[in-house]
């Protein structure tokens, strides 16, 4: 979390307490903190201030987008077209919504095969949806290119670029654009959903004033979420110094752990996220070590989810999916912490795989 | 269990992993890479999901070629779920010593 989030959420805590939509005093003053924020977010996503929606979280914002943009395009056609590394929840809805789920395939970096997106995308689409960023490996995604093929198609584009807004220039490629502030440091229960004017959506959910938000959002949320991506955008230099940091990291891991494979895009990449996979090793026997050590990793491979499933995005790049450390680099992140880590990881890849009885494989 | 193919001109080898969760297949497989003749066909059951994708990246990652996999027996409808079902893959180990 950002220090800005934390300062902006305790001071819309003593201003903004009230229900925005009430008309007394205190309720006027929470409305004007609420627009502010609005205005503030549509300033810096690029949108107008009546485009911005607010939402429970980023999970949220992907239902709502893909199920109301789907029902309002009923009559075009029941198919949705999505990549093949999207994130789970939008997947999720794209099947509750679409008569059809078309998956475009990705290659070896996570890209999406533009051509076969090309192929796929036309009139009978009812929505198509790409991330500006996959977040777990970190690979940029062609949007403008995709985003040319839907709108000369006639489909509306919803762009989730969760793991992007704060990290790297999202730009104006989208109809629709998802953004999570808690991955930018705001504070969790808030999602920001900017969807274009000429955009025709129709909720799915029971009539409520607000149906991106039933009920309405968490106001110091939505306070923190504004005033941490300023913090985070005014301070560029800093988000992109972690770039060189990531490029170390993967340099020194593909150098000193034998059979390794480091996955994603190594140069169109977010500037923070790096991700690897080691032969033989037990992602989660990995990840307690490293915990142990005191680094704080994540990981796609079957053994740490709860479904026992391996992570989509690593089967459908068709790397390794056991053994896979991801990592995302804060901002505060020193060179000292980097090299420390690296200093351990070869060792306790070792560790893992005497454990496993690997070492001589 | 290794076995001379009726023609006598292919060696395979059986590598069962049924119920191994990952990377415990992969491990088996290349255990039993390392101690085949070059050019070998290895023949592994799996049931654990991750195997689907992770037998293929091994065998890039090591020289290997992936020949086929398919549902053992699917005619005798084995069936069940994902995490019963049975799969066999065929993989020939590389020809030149880098395997293992």
């Amino acid at each position: 979390m950002h220090p800005v989030a934390q300062e902006a959420f305790l001071a819309a805590l003593e201003q903004g307490w009230a229900d925005p939509r009430r008309l007394h005093a205190e309720g006027r003053r929470a409305r004007l903190l609420l627009d502010g924020a609005r205005e503030a977010l549509a300033e810096m996503l690029g949108a107008r201030t009546e485009e911005i929606h607010l939402t429970a979280g980023h999970t949220a914002s992907l239902h709502a987008a893909v199920t109301s943009v789907a029902r309002a395009r009923r009559r075009v056609g029941g198919r949705v077209v999505v990549s093949a590394v999207e994130r789970a929840a939008l997947l999720a809805a794209a099947t509750l919504a679409g008569d059809e789920v078309v998956t475009v395939p990705v290659d070896r970096t996570g890209r999406l095969d533009l051509q076969a997106w090309q192929d796929v995308v036309g009139p009978d689409v009812a929505l198509a949806a790409l991330q500006h960023a996959n977040g777990e490996v970190g690979t940029l995604q062609p949007v403008a290119a995709a985003f040319e093929a839907t709108t000369r198609a006639g489909v509306p584009l919803l762009v989730d670029a969760g793991a992007s807004v704060g990290h790297v220039d999202v730009g104006a490629h989208w109809d629709v654009l998802a953004a999570d502030p808690s991955d930018w440091g705001g504070i969790a229960g808030v999602g920001v959903l900017a969807v274009r004017a000429r955009v025709r959506t129709t909720p799915t959910g029971p009539e409520d004033e607000d149906p991106w938000a039933p009920g309405g959002v968490s106001l110091p949320a939505v306070a923190a979420a504004a005033a941490s991506l300023r913090a985070v955008l005014a301070d560029r230099a800093r988000s992109e110094a972690r770039r060189a940091l990531v490029d170390r990291i993967r340099e020194r891991v593909a150098q000193t752990v034998r059979d390794v494979e480091v996955v994603g895009d190594p140069v169109d990449r977010l500037p923070h996220v790096v991700t690897f996979s080691c032969l033989y090793v037990d992602g989660e026997t990995l990840l307690g070590e490293l915990d142990r050590k005191g680094f704080a990793v994540g990981s796609g491979s079957a053994c740490t989810s709860s479904s026992l499933q391996p992570s989509h995005v690593l089967a459908a790049m068709g790397v390794l999916t056991h053994g896979n450390v991801r990592i995302a680099l804060p901002s505060t992140v020193t060179p000292d912490d980097v090299e420390a880590f690296c200093a351990v990881l070869p060792q306790a890849v070792a560790e893992v795989r005497r454990m496993a009885g690997a070492t001589d494989l | 269990m290794s076995g001379q193919g009726v023609d006598g001109s292919t060696r395979s080898t059986l590598v069962d992993a049924r119920g191994l969760r990952c990377p415990a297949p992969v491990i088996a497989l290349a255990r039993a890479a390392r101690e085949a003749a070059p050019g070998t066909v290895l023949i592994v059951w799996w049931t654990d999901p991750a195997a689907r994708h992770d037998i293929p990246a091994w065998a890039r990652m090591r020289g290997h070629e992936v020949l086929v996999t398919e549902p053992l027996a699917p005619e005798e409808g084995d069936g069940g779920d994902d995490d019963t079902r049975v799969y066999v893959t065929r993989v020939r180990t590389a020809s030149g010593d880098a395997a293992g």
